[in-house]
């Protein structure tokens, strides 16, 4: 019994004690995006930040309106976040300091090889989409309130089709991040609207494939923003500044720019021209 | 199916190269659950035993209660703790928000219901058994209780390993909680819910033998310990 006991203890104390010595004493919290974190970017820059500045980056991965809700709420130090509307509003009600542009890449329309709407090549999305809805093939939705959720509900709205979680029957609202909305549209199968990143990165196609791409309404804009600590006093303005100034400058922009698979680019850093 | 047999080959793979990061996700998942099935354990043993010997008003309505917890959602617990630690929330003072601490937390509201209500059904009939005997000793209430608990030391074995097994399968709420974190907060469930997310099936299958694996083997050795203690009274 001792023996077992003392055993089991050890066991124990060897688990708690040796806690991990290896984390920063610095570190900021990042609320980003799950299209930044499953594409493995964030795998890929982060390690380089830290080297070259001894700050920890932790990242909550959730989706655009959920970081932006994270932002509000004060339990993040900086967004990486990419929906224009909401970033500008999260400024204008004073939440954030100020919004920088970091990267972008775009989004891609993937459906199953049988194209049942027939719009592969079709190089205006709204036509595509207009054709999706036509054809009532079935379309699979994020429905998470994400920046490319976003970005596709104001495809729709564009074309004044209604869409919504109630119908109609062929459009299929999931409330899922993007991984998720992967998986579930290579089994229904279903069209949905992807961003590249995620996609290149994304392991089970099942019978996907790119249909639609390279329209200019697909351009998808990142932007960082530090959360206002005039709001939020324990905000860490230094270190989330210095994470800041060094992703819309040169060695962070670099960074973003080497991060390939399968030889594929999946960001494309713009910090150049700074707006607001 | 070309997933799940791959999946076997990973695994094997991840097992015998000792992968660093696996390894650390592991110790973080164990260190978070035996922390919260520990403090757990220190709440809900004693409450089963209370339940069991001591009679009050509203115990029978308390007991029904602490049943019904049983089936918490873990999602709702992440959200009200997420709320609770939250910077505007009223411990936001505390910083906890997206620490291995705040998992901890929301695992204890989880568990401490189950382990808490299956103590005292199993202390319940303990406590049948021996009350004449113990009431024509004269013991008081803190050695009735003392005598049941440590009698029913092997069966609450399962109450405490029910809890645990409930805190290490989660993934709603410590998802919400923690913010699976790399290297911080990222413990084997969630990271099983962002490799099927990636669509890397294999991999998180993988993954998800190797929590079952060692679930498997916490569990064996807790019972091991329990029956190598000698048993008393037929306890």
């Amino acid at each position: 019994m001792y023996f077992a006991r003392r055993a089991l203890l050890a066991v124990l104390a060897v688990l708690f004690l040796t806690l991990p010595a290896t984390a920063q004493d610095k570190f900021i919290t990042v609320a980003s995006t799950t299209s930044t974190e499953q594409s493995g970017l964030f795998k890929h820059l982060l390690p380089a930040f830290t080297r070259a500045s001894a700050i920890e980056v932790r990242v909550v991965a959730v989706g655009t309106g959920q970081a932006i809700k994270l932002g509000e709420k004060g339990d993040a130090d900086v967004l990486l976040v990419h929906h224009k509307p909401s970033e500008e509003k999260f400024i204008a009600e004073g939440w954030g300091v100020k919004r920088l542009e970091v990267m972008y890449n775009d989004f891609v329309v993937v459906g199953p090889d049988s194209d049942p709407a027939k719009i592969k090549g079709i190089t205006d999305v709204s036509a595509a989409f207009r054709k999706i809805a036509e054809t009532k093939s079935t379309w699979a939705s994020r429905g998470d309130a994400s920046g490319t959720d976003l970005a596709e509900k104001e495809i729709w709205q564009a074309l004044g089709i209604a869409v919504s979680k109630s119908g109609p029957e062929w459009y299929r609202e999931l409330g899922q991040g993007m991984g998720p909305t992967l998986n579930t549209s290579a089994q229904l199968p279903a069209y949905t609207l992807s961003d590249r990143g995620t996609w290149i990165s994304f392991k089970n196609r099942g019978p996907l494939q790119i249909v639609v791409e390279g329209d200019q309404k697909l351009f998808n804009q990142y932007g960082v923003m530090l959360v206002n600590p005039a709001k939020h006093p324990h905000v860490k303005v230094e270190l989330g500044q210095q994470f800041i100034d060094w992703i819309v400058a040169d060695a962070g922009q670099k960074t973003i720019a080497d991060y390939k698979i399968e030889g594929q680019q999946l960001f494309f850093p713009n910090a150049r021209k700074q707006g607001s | 199916m070309s997933e799940i047999l791959s999946a076997f080959s990973i695994a094997f793979d991840l097992i015998v190269s000792l992968d660093r990061e696996l390894i650390e996700i592991i110790r973080r998942t164990f260190l978070v659950s035996l922390s919260a099935v520990a403090i757990a354990t220190l709440i809900g043993l004693p409450a089963g035993a209370v339940l069991a010997v001591v009679r009050f008003p509203g115990r029978r309505a308390l007991v029904i209660l602490i049943n019904a917890l049983m089936g918490l959602p873990p999602v709702v617990v992440g959200l009200v703790i997420y709320l609770v630690l939250s910077r505007s929330g009223p411990l936001g003072f505390m910083g906890l928000m997206f620490s291995p601490t705040a998992m901890i937390v929301a695992q204890c509201v989880l568990i401490v219901p189950i382990v808490t209500a299956l103590s005292h059904q199993v202390l319940r009939e303990l406590y049948e058994e021996y009350r004449e005997q113990l009431c024509s000793f004269g013991a008081t209430l803190p050695q009735m209780i003392l005598t049941i608990l440590w009698d029913g030391r092997r069966n609450l074995v399962t109450s405490v390993m029910a809890g645990f097994g409930r805190a290490v399968a989660e993934v709603g709420a410590v998802l919400i909680v923690g913010g699976n974190i790399a290297g911080v907060t990222r413990v084997m469930t969630t990271t099983i819910a962002l490799e099927t997310s990636k669509g890397d099936l294999a991999l998180a299958l993988a993954l998800g033998m190797i929590l079952v694996v060692t679930a498997i083997a916490l569990n064996a050795s807790a019972f091991l310990v329990g029956d190598a203690a000698p048993a008393r009274q037929g306890g």
